[in-house]
This record gives C-alpha cells, structure tokens and sequence, in this order.
C-alpha cells in the first residue's frame, strides 16, 4: 500500500458558519491520534458570512508552515468552490485550483452545484450533512433536538474526511471520548454522527480511500495542540505578569481575551481600557507600582502608544513589556491578515534616544522563551521591551510535546532598593548604569520620576552635565543588555555550516525557511541553511557578522515590502545581502511560494523578488 | 501599635519652586499637604502623579512618590499605580487641558471604572507653560491676555461632565481657600472610589479676567463663591439601591453646575457623592482568596498546569 505522510485538509465557508469549530475538533483528533499538525486561517475582516478557510496540514513528522497542496478540500458554500467573484478584486478565487490530483472535494450535499466544467481530475462528494445527522439523532431517540445539536454535522464532515484521507475511523471517533460534562454525554452521538460520514464517502469512494495516510503510534501522553496567544500567555502568567491592559484589536485581542478569562483564577489584574495611549500608561504605571506589567496590541495600538513607551524608557520602568501581534499595515491595512512591516518601527516606536529592547520569536518555542524572558530583561534593564508576534502565530495551532518550562532561567527582579541612607532613584554610582529601584510603598524608598530630563534624584534639571551622564547611563544599558543576553536568544543558524545558500529571516519565517531546507537539498542539489535574527535590539551584530561573512549566497526572505531586516542587517553590519524575496499581500509565505522565491531568487538578476499569492 | 501622626511639612520638599509669584498652585499644594497631615497617610504610602504644564511639576514640591508624566496621561498611570500597588494611596493632579483637552478621553473613562483615586485638576482657564491660549474651561467669547483672539470654541462644564461619567465623587475647591480645600481634599481622598475636584485657581500671569478680585467680588449682594456646606444641599445618595434617588441626586448636582447661568455664582464644596464598589471590590469578587487576592496576589508560584493539559 502506498502510505502518504504529508496531508493538508482543508474547510472553507462563511465566517460565523463554524468552520473553526470543525477543524479544530478534526485536528484535535489527529493530533491525539499521533499524527503531528500545523494549522493556519484565513479570515476577513468581518463577523459573519465572509469567506474563511482553514487549513490542516498533517503528517507523521512536524511541520511549521503550511502547504497549498490540499489533498482533502470540505465545502460548506458554493463560495468556496467558485471564488467569491461578486467583488471587482475577490478575495479569493475557488479553492480548487489548490487540490492535488486525485484529491477529494466533500461538499454539502443539500448545496445544489453544477461541477460540469470543473477540474476533472479531483473526485467529489456531496454530502448530506444535514440528513446524516437527523438520521443518528433518530435512531437515539433524539430527533427534536436537530437544530440544537446541528453543531454536530462537524463530527459527519469529521468523519466523511477521515474517509477521504485513508484515517482509521476508530482514531477519529477515539477523540470525542474521554472528555467530561457535556462533550461525554456527546461522545457517542458525535461519534455515531463521524461514522456515518465516514461511511458515505467510503460508498461514494467504491470502499477505498483515495489516499492512505501512514500509520502512526498512538502517543502514550497526547501533544499540546497550541496557538501562539496561549503560548504567550501561558507563559506570561509564569512569569509572573500582575498586570495587562489592552484596547481590543486584531490580530492582539486574542491573547488578551484568555488573561482576561483566566485573570480570576489567576491573581491577575486585566483592563479593558479607552485606547492604547490609557493602555501603555496605565502598563507604565503599573510597572512603575511594583508590579510585572504589559500591554498587548498590533501596528495601528503601538502608533497610538509610541509616547507612553518613550516614557517607560525615559523614566527606567521596569517595563512594561509590549505583546506586538502585527497584520499587514500601514494605517489600518489588512486587519486580519499576516504581514512582518512593523520592524523598523518596533526599533524606534517614538521620538529622541532612548533604549528598549526588542526580539522576535519565531515558533511557539521562542514564544515560551521570550514572553517568559522579556519580564527578567524589563526588571533587569528597567526599560520596555517588544516582542514581535504576528498574526500567523496568533491564530495558527501546532503540535508540540510540552511547553518547557523547566529549562526557562529563574524570575530575576533585578536590583532592588535596600533601605540604607539617602536614596537617589537614579544613583549614578553602579558602574553598569542600573540604579537599583524601589518600590513604592517601601519606606525610605520615596522618590521621584519625570518624563523631563532629570537628575539623580528624579527632580527636573537641564544642565547639560547632567544630561550626558544621565544619556550615557540610559543608553549604556543597551550595552550590557547585548553583552548578557545569550547567543542563543540572539540568532539560530539552521542547516549545514558550509552551506552555499544562507536564508536569512525573522519571525515566523522561521518554520517556512526551515522547512524547505531538505527540499531544496532533495530537488535541487543544494546546500542551504537559515540564519533566523531573534533579537533585534539591542542588534547582535558580532554574531550575525561572523555567519554573513562566511556565507556565499545570501537571501533575505521577509513579509514586507522591501526587506526591513535586510536594511538593518545592512545599518548595522555594513553587510548587503545578495538577494531579498519579500511578499506584502497579507498571506504568509506558503512552502511551494517560498520554495519558488528561492528557486526565482539563484536563477534572475533582480537583487528583489516580490513572491505573491497564487492567482490566475 | 503606635499611630504616628503627620504634619504638612512631613509632605514637603525643597526643591527649588518655579511657579510664578502668586500663582495659585501654591494653595492647591498646600491645601493638598494639609489634606495628607489631616488624613495622617505616611508619605511613603503616597503616591502622586501629575501630567504636565505648571501643575505637572507639583509630585517634585511633595514629599511622596512622584510621578511626573506625560501632558493628559496622569489619569491612566494613577489607574496603573493604584491597580498594581493597591495600598498606596493615589492622588492624580493636573492642569485644565491636561485633564479636559488632551486627556479628556481619561478623564470619562476613568469615571466609569471607579479606580479607588482621587484626581485633582487646577482649574485656571489657560495654558500657562505655553503662555496663555485658552483651554477648555474659558468661556466662549471671553479674550485673556495671552489670547490672541476672543475663545471660539465652547466650554466644557468639568462638573457636569464629570457627573455624566460616573465619579462617585465631585467637588469643587478654591486655590485661594487652602484651608477649606484641604477639608475637601480630605473628603475626596478618604472616599473609597474615583473623586474629582476641579479646584478654581487664578493664573496672575495669563488670566487677566479671572483674578483673585473677580472671584471675591458680590454678585447682586451675595458673594460669588458660596461653600455647600453652609447651605441645605445635601450631595450624598443615601439609598445606593434607589436608581431615582441617584438620577435625582445626579441632576441636582449638574444643575448646581451651571448655577448662576454663566457661573456668576460659584458653589464650592461636595457637589455628589455616591458609596458604591469599586473597580478592585468588583474584579476581587471569584477570586481565590478575595479582596488578598488584589492586596497579595500569588504571582511566582502560579500553577499552569491545568491551562497546559487542557491544550492536550
């Protein structure tokens, strides 16, 4: 039997239609099947009826990106078959075009679709979800509650899908058992419901499926199937955040929804407030009170709070550390779409000179490690730091073993004020230019703090002596940060050393360039690795010098127009990369776009390659 | 236990003052200290935050923690500080335009979350740092010397305003009367809630219109400034549960705003006052341990465990 070990599936329909709902149970079965997954949506800026689809690429091995050969494709609306070719510029143009040969589309059989004209080479399915499901809730006696327990034509799609790809049935039901409440008391309808779905397509298929995917162990502990908003902020709420404010906004919300529903468990102090400039405020003060603090938000929010963060960073806050979950910009842009544009302004998010720190997690692994971490570098460097997420993490489920937790350094408060004379809140005294801090509240701790230029105590002054002193001491802090913060938190290289191509990305870049580096060794003969940049400020520039200097080729892969870390690369290293593929429509790069960016990239003389979403 | 008490120059630093000469943030400084020796709060459990303009500078003049900010942005770091640090208490100060131009947006909102603050805005009608262009306290129509024109634009009412948020604390002060201002102040920050006081304050330098004179002179034989408490008003909602009564008591306080018409006469004093819960009773409510659970969080030995396995 010729075993497939590579499989997306995917559900397209109207937003509000539960598309989510189903692929997230249909992930959730496979990945407690064994089989490892990456997810990722796309979504319009809409509550209800837009066109969403969903993708689930599974496997016997780990992916981190996603791939546009759908094997399985399940259609809730006539949209997602045509396109939705009502508007001058549609958004999309039919998911068909992305099937493989071979591949199944399971339709709803109570849409009525004229599929002569269409690909011939892909079989479909039409479904009768609807009727499946009455037929299940009859047989159990529970016939009248079809329009409240409709949700469940999920399992039928479920189950019609398992068929389609070649999954044991039994794997699929397996997963709606062992819950407790409500979903136990659903296990077996549910599972009756994935049954007859499974068994309709296996009829339609002539009793086999048209792939086989390979088998797979059972793990003995199922994986975390894990967006990066929990990542984040399971791994805040480790690090001991006391408080977050956020205004809502895509694609930030997320994660501050889930503190908020977790606040109360939690001990945590969560503030739905006015706008972002209250948001980084209340954040500052927060910090200020002796508090780990933070702010989430998205390009437009860190616009909105670029003066509250020069006031963090002029008056030594410990914090706030800022969650920054970037769409594709500039002004409002694309509000639920994916886009790396906010680097350049992350690094200087207001006026003057002022020191912050900012790194760029690139899996939900670094996500752990930097929301964690972040909090240390605030208290430690007592100023505000960004961590640049986007919304390709934000929204995308993955497997993953565990959070490790146990392998993150200790809570390190950093200095803290010890009761001994005459206190001065910014002492210039300690040779590494962190003054240790009090809290307030603590008696001879009293002391105070201005946006203006300030002395050591706190209290405004203009004289110019001061200024330098207390400049080279703000800035100075930067230094240190570079000189203490690990290299492995600065960059990665993945692939061979001596490789002839060097990849260099940021971000969630990260899984896609990693991705590839087998396939182009396979296809193509070629030796590459990818050199992902972490922290971008303070800048490793030692580190990210000595791999560019003994690079041959080098490639800047980004989701921006041009290729903001390139020109930083460039600022800070003097060194130019030979090539930058870049994509600006709001979609990550998929595997097949990146793969031909790159193969694009060895072959023409344009030193730019602009890669785009597939259109006709 | 041994209760210390305080005196105002506890609350009092030397620091070089640069306020003009007979500016009336003196008072409304010195009202405020009368007001923390009266409540007998230690200093190191004050904390004051200021925007910016002359009123900005005021945390440098006090012997407290002192938080200089940024022009409109007092209100949202006081709501920070109070929320992180429950047991100080949190007094935000502000000019005019601080508090009702750039930071007016704050200035609603912080009124419907009802922080346990108290917000203080000196009230003097222009932008003294900028020398003199109207705020949004000065009256349409009206030319103060450094205007180059009559204002255009409207007033705001500050107290009808503040009423219309929800502060479940309102008042009105007078810079010249630090005395009656510190009992005031006293009340505000005694009152568990955000309270506000917009304390009427001369600007010698830039307000030519409103000057100690005009603010002392009768009017058709009364004095302009009245204080409420020597009259029968009575500010305070009594049946908390009685929505009647605090939509009674809220009108009466907005009409009590624009008494006189064009404010020829000024009540001072409480204008409402309404005991309700906080913003901290109400998010300590489900909470493990309550009320300790904002005092004391357990915050480094947290257990994720169960967000962790759910995802499993």
């Amino acid at each position: 039997m010729d075993y497939i070990s590579d499989v997306t599936w995917m559900i397209g329909g109207p937003q509000g239609g539960g598309i989510n709902a189903a692929a997230e149970a249909f992930s959730k079965a496979m990945s407690r099947g064994g089989y490892r997954i990456f997810t990722g949506i796309e979504y319009h800026s809409n509550i209800m009826g837009e066109h969403s689809y969903y993708m689930v690429r599974i496997g016997d091995t780990q992916k981190h990106n996603l791939s546009e050969k759908v094997h399985v494709l399940v259609a809730l609306d006539e949209e997602t078959i045509e396109g939705n070719h009502h508007n001058e510029w549609p958004s999309h143009h039919g998911h068909l075009r992305e099937m493989v040969p071979g591949g199944v589309v399971i339709y709803d059989g109570a849409l009525k679709l004229d599929l002569s004209g269409k690909r011939q080479d892909i079989r479909y399915i039409g479904v009768p979800f609807d009727d499946l499901l009455r037929k299940v809730l009859v047989a159990a006696g529970r016939g009248a509650e079809f329009n409240t327990l409709r949700v469940m034509t999920n399992s039928v799609a479920g189950g019609a899908s398992a068929a389609a790809i070649g999954l044991d049935l039994a794997i699929y039901q397996e997963s709606f058992r062992g819950g407790t409440g409500r979903r136990a008391a659903l296990a077996e309808l549910n599972a009756a419901a994935a049954k007859e779905g499974f068994d309709f397509v296996m009829e339609a298929l002539g009793g086999k499926s048209t792939f086989t995917l390979a088998p797979v162990t059972k793990p003995a502990k199922a994986p975390l199937l894990i967006r990066g908003v929990q990542a984040c902020a399971i791994a805040k709420l480790k690090a001991g955040l006391g408080f977050q404010s956020y205004y809502p906004i895509s694609p930030a919300t997320d994660e501050n929804v889930y503190l908020e529903a977790n606040a109360r468990a939690q001990d945590l102090v969560v503030v739905q407030v006015e706008d972002e400039i209250s948001a980084i405020n209340m954040a500052v003060g927060a910090a200020h009170g002796g508090k780990r603090s933070s702010t989430s938000t998205s390009g437009p929010g860190l616009s909105l709070m670029c003066e509250g963060f020069g006031f963090a960073s002029m008056t030594e806050a410990p914090g706030p550390v800022l969650f920054l979950w970037s769409r594709g910009g500039p002004s409002t842009g694309l509000p639920t779409r994916s886009e790396q544009s906010d680097l350049t302004f992350a690094l200087q998010p207001g006026h003057g000179d002022f020191a912050h720190i900012v790194t760029a997690p690139g899996d939900i692994e670094d996500v752990v490690e930097d929301a964690y971490e972040s909090f240390n570098w605030a208290d430690r460097y007592q100023m505000p730091v960004i961590v640049m997420l986007d919304k390709k993490i934000q929204s995308g489920y993955q497997t993953v073993d565990d959070l490790a937790f146990e392998k993150l350094p200790p809570i390190d408060r950093g200095k803290l004020f010890e009761r001994n004379g005459d206190y001065l809140r910014y002492s210039f005294d300690p040779a590494d230019g962190i003054s240790p801090r009090a809290i307030p509240g603590q008696e001879g701790g009293i002391f105070w703090t201005t946006t203006d230029e300030h002395d050591q105590r706190g209290h405004i002054t203009e004289n110019s002596e001061n200024r330098v002193i207390i400049m080279n001491k703000r800035m100075g802090k930067l230094a240190l940060a570079a000189r203490e913060i690990p290299s492995a938190r600065k960059i990665t290289l993945f692939g061979p050393a001596d490789a002839d191509i060097t990849l260099v990305g940021w971000g969630t870049v990260k899984g896609s360039a990693r991705d590839i580096l087998p396939i182009l060794e396979k296809e193509d003969g070629l030796k590459v690795n990818f050199l992902q940049v972490r922290l971008m400020r303070p800048f490793p520039v030692e580190e990210v010098s000595a791999i560019l200097k003994k690079a041959k080729t080098t490639i800047l892969v980004e989701e921006n127009y041009n290729g903001q870390l390139g020109d930083l690369i460039r600022t800070q290293t003097g060194i130019t990369l030979d090539k930058r593929v870049v994509k600006f429509d709001g979609r990550p790069f998929s595997e097949e776009e990146l793969l031909d960016g790159i193969r694009t990239a060895l072959k023409s003389s344009d030193v730019r390659i602009p890669v785009t979403h597939y259109l006709p | 236990m041994v209760v210390q008490s305080y005196t105002l120059k506890d609350y009092k630093t030397d620091v070089h003052n640069t306020w003009c000469p007979g500016c009336g943030d003196f008072g409304i400084l010195t009202a405020l200290q009368m007001a923390l020796a009266e409540i007998g709060v230690a200093p190191h459990k004050v904390a004051i935050v200021s925007g910016i303009g002359c009123s900005g500078k005021a945390p440098h003049y006090l012997n407290a923690y002192g938080f200089h900010t940024l022009h409109g942005r007092a209100v949202p770091v006081a709501t920070g500080m109070k929320l992180s640090n429950p047991e100080m208490t949190v007094i935000a100060v502000g000019g005019d335009g601080d508090g009702y131009g750039i930071g007016s947006g704050y200035f609603v909102n912080a009124g419907r979350r009802n922080v346990d603050f108290t917000y203080l805005v000196f009230d003097n009608e222009v932008y003294g740092l900028t020398k003199g262009q109207g705020s949004p306290t000065m009256k349409k129509g009206l030319k103060a010397k450094g205007m180059a024109e009559a204002a255009v634009q409207d007033n705001i009412n500050p107290l009808a305003l503040a009423i219309s948020s929800g502060y479940t604390f309102v008042g009105r002060g007078y810079a010249l009367n630090p005395k009656a201002t510190a009992q005031l102040i006293a009340q505000a920050v005694s009152h568990k809630g955000t309270s506000f006081i917009d304390i009427i304050q001369t600007c010698p330098v830039y307000n030519d219109l409103h000057t100690k004179e005009y603010y002392t002179e009768m009017v058709e034989g009364n004095p302009r400034m009245y204080w409420l408490e020597n009259t029968d008003y009575d500010a305070v909602v009594h049946d908390t549960t009685n929505a009647d009564e605090v939509v009674e008591k809220k009108l009466q306080a907005i009409t009590k705003a624009y008494e006189g018409g064009t404010g020829n006469q000024i009540p001072l004093g409480c204008y409402y006052k309404i005991d309700v819960p906080t913003f901290e009773d109400q998010i300590s409510q489900g909470r493990p341990n309550g009320m300790d659970s904002i005092l004391q969080p357990n915050l480094w030995n947290r257990n994720v465990s169960n967000l962790v396995e759910s995802l499993r």
